[in-house]
């Protein structure tokens, strides 16, 4: 008897939802950022004393100001866009990559390096075909080292494709070291190896490869044979074993796939946009793409939406630094990101669970047993 | 039971806090000495209300070399009374495209002066020079501008081997105080055989090795017999790298340190094991009251105030393709002396030497003064322009007549701005090298 006082009904518990029709997620959505946007505001009038407006207006500047600022979202959209896919058939296989950022630098290093060797004695077109295939390779090898032995020893992944993010790091060091004889470790811009600029829109042509990439690893990952043995092997590898898969090879092939886009990022990234080979080329977006990449639900679609946003707050940031030099750091606009950021992803919970609330009669119960 | 204990441990805890902070607020008293100023003229200029600026920087404010040139930008945006809508910022903008972009942006916003600060961005604002000819771009620390030949694209340094120079003398006048006054260092009395220096570098690149060459100079000329370690952290900021080199050179018999890389680290170092330590960047007397002497800097605010002024349309300065502005300009500062550490005289040894400096008369890198390989320097070839062959191809030893003597001097930051003494001279060695 003395145990019935103790147990008592939580005041909510929580349960798993039956799927919601999907105009009911996109009203959690809406209402999540409404939300973070109330709570932003009330810390921007408490802590700063200014028009919450005024510094949404900045975000939006920050992004879409002029025509040259709104073609810099949409290539940098498009960047940790290509990265999130790539990063994508490996995470739906649950094989946790976390060394794209290192697979994107081994293609930046491959590509400057057929740049500074061969550049000045190939037409320009062989040598963006030559660059091409390097930064694949480059990409390919960096991901399929620890795939290799995650396929024969099962090592661990993680720690693996993070220590090749050093290296690679360290490898553009040592070749810009090498190339550099002035020994300041800056390249400066490369004179060939440029892609050819679609119009006079230097953004567009790398926005349209990634765009195409986008289709075509939805395709891939819906459709395809090999996109249902990634998911089978996400699943469970016991399973995937049971009918008839190979998962060594899946494993294999995918990151092969998965460093390959990595290293065409790495090819974009130097020979369509910056021209130029730094230790920070990739700016740990190889990093923030796995972020876009679950965000999505491993959805290529969503992907472009998710990735957007994340560029979207992270110039917003920037913009919001730039505009109120006087009044706060980058780190408040930080602080504004990080709060929408947290609603965006912690709605998902309310997506797929429901909380329900204790009822008042079993209250009432309860107390009459304590009497 | 618990409640109680919990209740009690917070209550020690608050207490402890109390006379923790009680402590910390009870600071030495902390006295300051400023070195007389050197009159420079400077006029104001009217800036039109529709003139725009930019400046774009590689990190922000927590850098305490970005956070240099946004003080100097904020300090000549109060100067020429410029409102806050004329001067617009860019933080955390990379050495790569993300540069051409920023300088784009802020043409697209009406800038009429782009300026940037870090040595990786000079090939995209020579980028943004050549595609928007109405615009000045200016560089700090570039080597490229002299050669380019570009009308609107303009680099920038300081004559900041001056300012340590004359920190220099305030760290050997310390020693020979220390030495007169047989101090213990680390457990070992100074005396002028072991007199010595630990100097804590970020890289073995020109700039750093002509700044502690010109301190070693400065701290040589009032105590000759003094010797200098240099250990290189391979990094611009990394506070934990930097205390350990400071650290290894204590224990390697160093009784003074000195650094060029911009943490707190060395200073803080020399703050533990009371060790007298000149800075750089700006004052750490604050953080440091028993061991800071002296520090000096790069002021930027003089030249983006004339550059500003010229920009905005004023005749009285000349743009200059490539510049290292000089201490008499007010472009290098030494920040007030720590009246609790320094040696007596040294505000008098200071100024002197400065005065000769601007006058002509003092040549810092005087080959008088120094040995290279036991030899005095007759001749050197320095690669100053940056042609693909990088080979030394200029010579920079030049001579110069004072008081009817022939001085015979490597000229520093004449050739080209950015510093390119990068030569290994006696009583100084390298413990290790970075690039």
């Amino acid at each position: 008897m003395t145990n019935e006082k103790t147990v008592r009904e939580p005041l909510f518990h929580i349960s798993k939802r039956d799927t919601l029709p999907w105009w009911k997620c996109w009203l959690i959505r809406i209402a999540a950022v409404f939300a973070a946007l109330v709570l932003s505001s009330l810390l921007i009038i408490v802590l700063v004393k200014k028009n919450p407006v005024e510094l949404y207006a900045s975000i939006f500047n920050g992004n879409f100001g002029s025509g040259t600022k709104t073609w810099l979202t949409f290539q940098d959209t498009a960047i940790l866009l290509c990265i999130a896919l790539a990063v994508t058939p490996a995470f739906k296989m649950k094989f946790w990559n976390i060394g794209a950022e290192g697979q994107v630098l081994a293609g930046c290093l491959a590509s400057a390096a057929c740049v500074f060797y061969i550049g000045s004695s190939v037409p320009n077109w062989l040598l963006l075909v030559i660059m091409t295939v390097c930064a694949i390779l480059a990409g390919a090898i960096w991901a399929v080292i620890p795939a290799v032995f995650k396929a024969i020893f099962n090592t661990n992944e993680t720690l693996f494709t993070l220590m090749m993010n050093y290296i690679a790091t360290f490898l553009i060091a040592f070749f810009l070291n090498k190339w550099v004889k002035s020994g300041s470790g800056t390249l400066g811009i490369l004179e060939d190896g440029h892609f050819p600029v679609i119009g006079d829109n230097p953004s567009l042509l790398t926005v349209l490869i990634v765009l195409f990439f986008a289709a075509a690893m939805f395709v891939y990952l819906k459709f395809s044979k090999h996109g249902y043995e990634i998911a089978v092997v996400g699943e469970s590898v016991n399973t995937a074993k049971y009918a008839g898969i190979n998962v060594k090879k899946v494993i294999i092939r995918t990151l092969i796939l998965s460093g390959a886009l990595c290293g065409i990022t790495g090819l974009l990234l130097v020979g369509a946009i910056n021209h130029t080979l730094t230790t920070s080329l990739a700016g740990g977006r190889g990093f923030t793409a796995i972020m876009v990449s679950w965000l999505a639900k491993f959805n290529p679609l969503y992907m472009i939406l998710t990735a957007f946003i994340v560029v979207f707050f992270q110039k917003g940031a920037n913009q919001l630094a730039s505009d109120f030099p006087t009044l706060m750091t980058k780190d408040f606009g930080d602080i504004i990101v990080g709060i929408i950021f947290l609603f965006i992803i912690g709605c998902e919970f309310f997506i797929g669970y429901a909380i329900k609330f204790r009822k008042r009669e079993k209250k009432e119960k309860t107390a009459e047993v304590t009497e | 039971m618990k409640k109680l204990l919990t209740l009690l441990l917070t209550a020690t805890l608050a207490v402890a806090c109390c006379f923790g902070f009680t402590a910390c607020g009870e600071t030495a008293d902390i006295k300051t000495v400023d070195i007389p100023e050197y009159d420079y003229m400077y006029s104001d200029v009217e800036v039109p209300s529709d003139y725009k600026v930019g400046f774009i920087f590689l990190h922000d404010e927590k850098s305490t070399y970005d956070l240099n040139f946004l003080e100097a930008a904020k300090e000549a945006k109060l100067a020429l009374g410029l409102s806050d809508s004329q001067v617009i910022y860019k933080f955390n903008i990379e050495e790569g495209q993300a540069c051409y972009d920023a300088a784009k942006d802020l043409v697209d916003q009406g800038c009429k002066a782009v300026f940037a600060d870090s040595f990786g961005h000079e090939s995209f604002m020579l980028k943004a020079a050549k595609d928007f000819p109405a615009v000045n771009f200016f560089h700090a620390t570039g080597t490229t501008a002299h050669t380019e030949n570009v009308s609107n694209f303009h680099n920038a340094f300081a004559d900041i081997y001056q300012g340590r120079y004359l920190a220099g003398i305030a760290a050997g006048m310390k020693l020979n105080e220390m030495i007169k006054n047989k101090t213990k260092i680390n457990g070992t009395v100074v005396t002028a055989e072991n007199a010595l220096i630990g100097y804590v570098g970020a890289y073995t690149y020109a700039e750093v090795i002509s700044g502690y060459t010109s301190f070693y100079l400065g701290a040589k000329s009032v105590c000759p017999t003094v010797k200098m370690k240099v250990q290189f952290t391979g990094s611009w900021y990394d506070e934990v790298a930097e205390k350990a080199a400071a650290e290894a050179l204590i224990s390697k018999g160093c009784n003074l340190i000195s650094q060029h890389a911009d943490s707190m680290g060395a200073p803080s170092a020399c703050e533990a094991k009371g060790v007298p330590n000149v800075s750089y960047n700006g004052s750490t007397i604050s953080k440091c009251p028993n061991t800071f002497i002296i520090s000096s800097r790069i002021d930027w605010s003089v030249y983006f105030k004339a550059m500003i002024a010229s920009t905005a349309g004023s005749e009285e300065f000349e743009i200059p393709t490539d510049v290292s502005v000089p201490m008499q300009a007010g472009a290098v500062k030494l920040t007030a002396l720590n009246a609790n550490v320094m040696a007596e005289g040294t505000v008098e040894a200071i100024y002197q030497a400065r005065n000769k400096m601007f006058n002509g008369e003092l040549f810092v890198f005087d080959c008088a003064n120094f040995t290279v390989n036991g030899e005095h320097l007759t001749s050197y070839k320095a690669d100053v322009d940056t042609d693909p062959n990088f080979e030394k191809d200029t010579d920079v030893i030049k001579t110069a007549t004072v008081n009817g003597q022939t001085i015979t001097y490597f000229a520093e930051s004449v050739f080209r701005s950015a510093p390119y003494f990068d030569i290994q001279i006696d009583g100084v060695e390298l413990l290790n090298s970075k690039f």
